[in-house]
C-alpha cells in the first residue's frame, strides 16, 4: 500500500504530469487524481482502446503482447501501461 | 474440283481507258450437285447445339439519395461495476475501491507499472522525441498548380429557396457562418417564403446552428469583430436589426419605421468605436445612416449621397456597396448604383464637406468595393463586367482593370494575407480568383461553383477557407491552395512597386489630359469661327465618325512608315531618348492616349462618343496640321522602346515572382 503510494508520488512529481489514473480490467477507475467526470471518461475510452490494441497485435502474432501505449495529441501525451489486471494511465505535457 | 476462269488482255490495250458496257448476264460455271458425296457424310439427328443467351446487361452508377446524418452526444454511463454496488453510492463505491487496493497483486503489478511508466515519462522530458531532426523547408519543391476544393455545401434548409445575399465569418477563428438569405427579386417572393436568416457551424454542414428571425428577409448582415455574439442586419424592408445571439433568435432590437432606410439595406459595417456598438448602413434610397445599436430608434448620423453637395435626396445616389477599413476610420467610400464610387469623410464639420471626392468609371452598379489590406490607398471594385483597382490619387480612372468578362461580376474580395490576390464571383456560377504579380490578363484559376449565379463572396481571416453564396441558397466552402494562400517573398515589394507604376501611368495621362483640354480652350478662344464651323459639322455624330476614322488611319499609316525610319535610326539613340524620356513623355501619351479613345469609342458607342469625338477630332485635326506628327512618331518609338524596357522589368519582376512562387 505504502509502496503504491510512493510510486504514485514519484510519478505525479515528474515534470509536466498532469493526471494519473489506474483502471482494473474491467475498466472501473481505481484510483485517481483527477476530477471525477474525466476520470470517468478517460478509463471508459481508453480501456477500449488498450483492448483494441491489444487484440490487434494479438491478432497477427498470437505471442506477442501490448508492453506499452503512448498516444501523442497536440496538447499532450497519453501513456498506458498495461498489465494482466490493471492498467496505469498518465497524461503528461512535456513541454510545459 | 478446281474452277478457273482466264481473263485474257492484249499487251497493246493495257493502260487503255476501261470502256463498259451493258451485257446480258452469261452463265460462268455451273456446279452440280454431286451425289457420290454422300457417303462421306452421315446424317444426325438430333443435333445438340449449345448457344450462347444470357441476359443484358448493362452498368449504371447510381447516386443514392442524401443521407441525413445528425450528432448526438451519449451520455457514459458508468459500467463495469460488478452487480452488487450501485456506481451512484459514494460509499459503496469508495469501499470497493479500498478493497482492491489492499490485494497484493495489486500492489505488485502497481510497482512494476510505475518503473516503466517512470521510464518513459523521464524520457518525454529529457528528450522531445517527436522532435523534428532535419527541418526540411516547409516549401515544397514541385510547384502545385492552384487549386479550389470545395469542403463542404450548406444548403437552404426551406423549401424555397432564396439567394444568399450576404455572408459574414465568426470574427473569432472563422469557425461560424453567418448569411442572410433574401430574394432580391423584386415582388416575387412567394408568400410562403420564409424571413430566416441562418448561421452556420463549420463542424456541421446538414443544419444551420441558429436561425436569425427578422420581421423581413435580411439582405445583408455583419458580425460586430469586438463581440463575437453580436451582430448587425439590414433587412430589406429597409430596417436595421441588432441580435445577441445568446439570446435567441429574435432580434434584440429594430430600428424604428421613421427613421431607417426607404429602400433595402445594402450593406451594413461595424465601426470601430470605443464603445464598440457603432455600425452604418448604405441603402438605394441614397442615405448613409449611423447607428448606435444601443438605441436603435434613431441613426445617430445621417449622410446623403448627393453628389452636387446640397442634401438633396431627389438626386442622391443609390448607394449599394460601403467600404470601412478600420485602420482609417474617417473615410469610408460608398459605391452606387450608378457607377460612382464616393469617398467620404466622416469627420467633416459640415455636410457639404463631408463627401470628398467621386471616382467613375463603371458603367453599372459597383457590386463590392474595398480596400486592399497591405495597400489601403488601393481599392478595387466590381461592377458591370469588369473589376478594377483605383489608387485614391487618380480620380479620373482606374489603374488597373480586367478585361470585359462574359458574365456579371456580383461580389469581389481581396485575400487577406497575400496582397496580389483577389477573388470575384460571376453571374454564370464561376469563381474566379486572380493573381497580380502571376497574370494580370486572365484569372490564375477559374471554379465553377455552382450551375446557379454566385452572388456573394467573403473569404475568412486565414486566407484559405472561402465561402461563396448562390442564387438558389447555397453557400459552398472552399479550400484554397497554399499556394495561394501563402504570403510570397518579396510579393509586398513587388506589388507596391506595380501599384506604384500604374498610378503613375495614370498620373501621367491625367495631367496630359489636362493639357490637351487646356489648349483646347485657348484655341478655341482665338478661332471661335472656326469652331462655329466645326461644330455645325460635328451634330452629324456618323459624319464626324467617318472623319475620325480616316484620320485615324492615315495617322496610322503616316506613323507606322516613320517608324520603320526611326527604328533604323533610332537603334543608337536609345540611351538618349530613355534620358529624354521623361519630357517627351506627355507629347507620346498624348498621341497614344487619342488613339486609344478613338479606337474605345468605334468599339463601345457611337452617341456616347459624341463629345469627347467632338473635342479630339479637333485636336487630331490641329495636330496634323501643326504637323507635329514626326514628333510624336519619334516620341512614340523612344516610348515604344521604353515600354518595352518597362515590360522586360516586368517579365522580370513576375519572373521573380513566378520563381518565388516555385521556391
Amino acid at each position: 500500500m505504502a509502496e503504491v503510494e510512493e510510486t504514485l508520488k514519484r510519478i505525479q512529481s515528474q515534470k509536466g504530469v498532469q493526471g494519473i489514473i489506474i483502471v482494473n480490467s474491467e475498466g472501473i477507475p481505481v484510483k485517481s487524481t483527477l476530477d471525477n467526470q474525466s476520470t470517468v471518461q478517460y478509463s471508459a475510452l481508453i480501456h477500449q482502446l488498450v483492448m483494441k490494441a491489444r487484440s490487434t497485435l494479438r491478432d497477427i502474432d498470437p505471442q506477442n503482447d501490448l508492453t506499452f501505449l503512448r498516444v501523442r495529441s497536440k496538447k499532450n501525451e497519453i501513456m498506458i501501461a498495461p498489465d494482466k489486471d490493471y492498467f496505469l494511465i498518465v497524461i503528461q505535457n512535456p513541454s510545459a | 474440283m478446281e474452277i478457273t476462269y482466264v481473263y485474257t488482255k492484249f499487251r497493246r490495250e493495257f493502260g487503255r481507258p476501261g470502256l463498259f458496257s451493258d451485257r446480258a448476264e452469261t452463265v460462268m460455271v455451273d456446279i452440280q450437285p454431286n451425289p457420290n458425296l454422300i457417303s462421306n457424310f452421315v446424317v444426325k439427328t438430333p443435333r445438340d447445339q449449345a448457344t450462347q443467351a444470357c441476359v443484358d446487361m448493362c452498368e449504371h452508377p447510381v447516386n443514392t439519395e442524401r443521407f441525413e446524418s445528425t450528432n448526438c452526444g451519449v451520455n457514459h454511463m458508468e459500467g463495469a461495476w460488478p452487480k452488487d454496488i450501485n456506481p451512484r453510492d459514494l460509499e459503496q463505491t469508495v469501499r470497493f475501491k479500498k478493497k482492491i487496493e489492499k490485494e497484493e497483486n495489486y500492489v505488485n503489478s502497481l510497482v512494476h507499472l510505475g518503473y516503466v511508466m517512470d521510464h518513459c515519462i523521464r524520457q518525454n522530458n529529457t528528450i522531445d522525441i517527436y522532435q523534428e531532426h532535419f527541418k526540411e523547408d516547409t516549401m515544397e519543391k514541385v510547384p502545385e498548380l492552384p487549386t479550389a476544393k470545395t469542403m463542404c455545401v450548406f444548403r437552404d434548409p426551406n423549401k424555397v429557396k432564396r439567394t444568399i445575399t450576404g455572408l459574414s465569418w465568426h470574427p473569432d477563428g472563422g469557425r461560424k457562418l453567418a448569411a442572410a438569405y433574401c430574394s432580391l427579386d423584386f415582388q416575387k417572393s412567394p408568400p410562403d417564403m420564409s424571413f430566416d436568416s441562418y448561421i452556420w457551424d463549420l463542424e456541421n454542414p446538414n443544419y444551420p446552428e441558429m436561425a436569425l428571425k427578422p420581421e423581413s428577409p435580411l439582405v445583408c448582415l455583419d458580425y460586430n469583430p469586438k463581440d463575437p455574439h453580436t451582430l448587425v442586419g439590414g433587412s430589406y424592408s429597409g430596417q436595421i436589426a441588432f441580435w445577441d445571439t445568446r439570446r435567441g433568435s429574435q432580434p434584440v432590437e429594430y430600428s424604428s419605421l421613421e427613421h431607417n432606410h426607404r429602400d433595402p439595406v445594402y450593406k451594413i459595417i461595424w465601426l470601430q468605436s470605443k464603445t464598440g456598438t457603432d455600425a452604418f448602413s448604405a441603402s438605394t434610397d441614397g442615405q448613409i445612416l449611423w447607428w448606435d445599436v444601443r438605441k436603435l430608434s434613431e441613426p445617430t448620423e445621417r449622410l446623403v449621397l448627393d453628389p452636387s453637395r446640397e442634401g438633396n435626396l431627389d438626386r442622391a445616389l443609390g448607394a449599394i456597396s460601403l467600404e470601412f477599413e478600420p485602420t482609417m476610420p474617417t473615410k469610408f467610400m460608398v459605391g452606387t448604383e450608378q457607377g460612382m464610387v464616393v469617398s467620404c469623410n466622416r469627420k467633416a464639420k459640415t455636410p457639404a464637406e463631408k463627401i470628398v471626392c467621386t471616382y467613375e468609371g463603371h458603367h453599372g452598379p459597383i457590386y463590392a468595393i474595398q480596400r486592399n489590406p497591405f495597400f489601403p490607398k488601393n481599392f478595387l471594385t466590381v461592377g458591370d463586367w469588369t473589376a478594377r483597382i483605383w489608387s485614391e490619387d487618380i480620380k479620373e480612372s482606374s489603374i488597373m482593370w480586367t478585361k470585359y468578362q462574359m458574365s456579371y461580376l456580383m461580389d469581389a474580395c481581396w485575400s487577406p494575407v497575400r496582397p496580389s490576390v483577389f477573388f470575384t464571383v460571376k453571374m454564370e456560377g464561376v469563381l474566379d480568383i486572380w493573381d497580380l504579380l502571376f497574370k494580370q490578363s486572365e484569372p490564375t484559376l477559374s471554379v465553377k461553383v455552382s450551375d446557379k449565379p454566385l452572388y456573394s463572396l467573403r473569404i475568412q481571416d486565414n486566407g484559405q477557407v472561402l465561402a461563396c453564396g448562390s442564387h438558389s441558397g447555397e453557400a459552398a466552402l472552399l479550400q484554397i491552395s497554399s499556394g495561394l494562400s501563402i504570403l510570397q517573398k518579396n510579393e509586398k515589394s513587388l506589388m507596391a512597386a506595380m501599384f506604384e507604376r500604374e498610378t503613375k501611368r495614370e498620373k501621367i495621362l491625367e495631367a496630359r489630359q489636362r493639357e490637351i483640354r487646356l489648349k483646347e480652350r485657348s484655341r478655341s478662344e482665338q478661332s471661335r469661327e472656326d469652331e462655329a464651323g466645326r461644330e455645325d459639322g460635328d451634330d452629324d455624330p456618323e459624319e464626324l465618325l467617318a472623319k475620325v476614322e480616316s484620320d485615324f488611319y492615315s495617322l496610322v499609316e503616316t506613323e507606322m512608315r516613320k517608324r520603320e525610319k526611326e527604328r533604323r535610326a533610332a537603334a543608337p539613340q536609345e540611351e538618349e531618348a530613355c534620358d529624354e524620356n521623361e519630357t517627351k513623355d506627355e507629347a507620346e501619351d498624348e498621341g497614344k492616349n487619342e488613339e486609344d479613345k478613338v479606337k474605345n469609342e468605334e468599339d463601345i458607342g457611337k452617341t456616347e462618343a459624341e463629345n469627347e469625338v467632338k473635342t479630339e477630332a479637333e485636336s487630331e485635326v490641329k495636330i496634323e496640321a501643326e504637323s507635329e506628327v514626326k514628333i510624336e512618331a519619334e516620341n512614340e518609338v523612344k516610348i515604344e522602346e521604353e515600354n518595352e524596357v518597362k515590360n522586360e522589368e516586368e517579365n522580370e519582376e513576375k519572373n521573380e515572382a513566378e520563381d518565388g512562387q516555385t521556391e
